[in-house]
């Protein structure tokens, strides 16, 4: 096992700046709505039913037409970084079926935790974070590297 | 207004994931992969995001109220549960093998690819199975 880093795709500028948007996002969306920006906990939302407070579901649908429709003024000002996917169909569904079951057990995902949590030095958040940054490291080792 | 926030915030959120290089999956797994070529951009993305967010939380934190009169709600910091730490490593399995964890995939699946429809979908079917079958399932045993 050795440690070397890819200099060639390490992106610290634009990282960290696209990174303090989405610091931003987080914030507006607490400051003038009360929500925390956890993408898990919003799409998750929108399949509850019953008695539910007023605007359950509205600024949820708000907040992901924002998110959906990113790309679109995104290509209006620059072209679209390359997204490249290489998994197959069947590793795309193994891991959105993870994905979705995980994040609602865990209640929450990197957006939630990782960002929201963290920024509120919630303990319950770090110990998420860690978790799955950790299962994300052993299982990209083992899928890899040894399979 | 709020709602026109709340769809900018989504809008800021996005764009800074793409900007970020997040919304491409091989970056994400050029993070995750220590051991190959590693890429530590998604470190930055978080130093960003949070050095940002942090005041933002900081400014609501003894508040119980936004401008516009809703409750601010936020979920509790201490409470640790089996379910926090068994679900948290179930969802990085899976964020390793596609790359995509369900905001990047989301904004991928506005970009028209087809492969990002395929994962949020199977996404949307594991969230409805852990909240509407196996969460109502645990209750009933419970009973």
């Amino acid at each position: 096992m050795h440690f070397s880093i890819n200099w060639l795709d390490f992106t610290p500028g634009a990282s960290l700046i696209g990174g303090m948007l989405i610091g931003l996002a987080a914030s507006i969306l607490v400051i003038f709505r009360g929500k925390v920006a956890g993408i898990s906990g919003i799409v998750a939302g929108l399949m509850e039913t019953g008695s539910l407070s007023q605007g359950h579901h509205r600024w949820r649908v708000m907040f992901l037409i924002g998110l959906v429709g990113s790309s679109f003024v995104y290509q209006l000002f620059a072209p679209l970084p390359v997204i490249n996917i290489e998994a197959s169909k069947s590793t795309l569904i193994i891991a959105g079926l993870l994905v979705g079951f995980g994040t609602r057990m865990g209640s929450g995902c990197t957006s939630g935790h990782g960002i929201c949590g963290l920024s509120r030095l919630s303990t319950r958040s770090l110990i998420a974070t860690i978790s799955f940054m950790l299962a994300g490291f052993i299982a990209c080792y083992l899928f890899l590297h040894t399979i | 207004m709020k709602n026109i926030l709340t769809l900018l915030s989504g809008l800021i959120f996005g764009l800074g994931l793409i900007l970020s290089g997040m919304t491409n999956p091989a970056k994400v797994i050029g993070f995750l992969d220590i051991t190959g070529l590693w890429d530590p951009s998604l470190i930055f993305v978080m130093i960003g995001a949070i050095s940002i967010a942090f005041f933002g939380f900081k400014l609501v934190k003894n508040k119980s109220q936004t401008v516009f009169d809703e409750p601010i709600h936020l979920p509790g910091k201490a409470h640790i549960s089996k379910e926090l730490v068994i679900g948290s490593l179930l969802f990085g399995a899976g964020w390793a093998l596609a790359g995509f964890c369900p905001g990047p995939a989301l904004v991928a699946l506005g970009a028209g690819y087809k492969k990002a429809f395929i994962f949020v979908i199977a996404l949307i079917v594991g969230m409805y199975v852990h909240d509407h079958l196996f969460k109502a399932c645990k209750k009933t045993n419970l009973h």
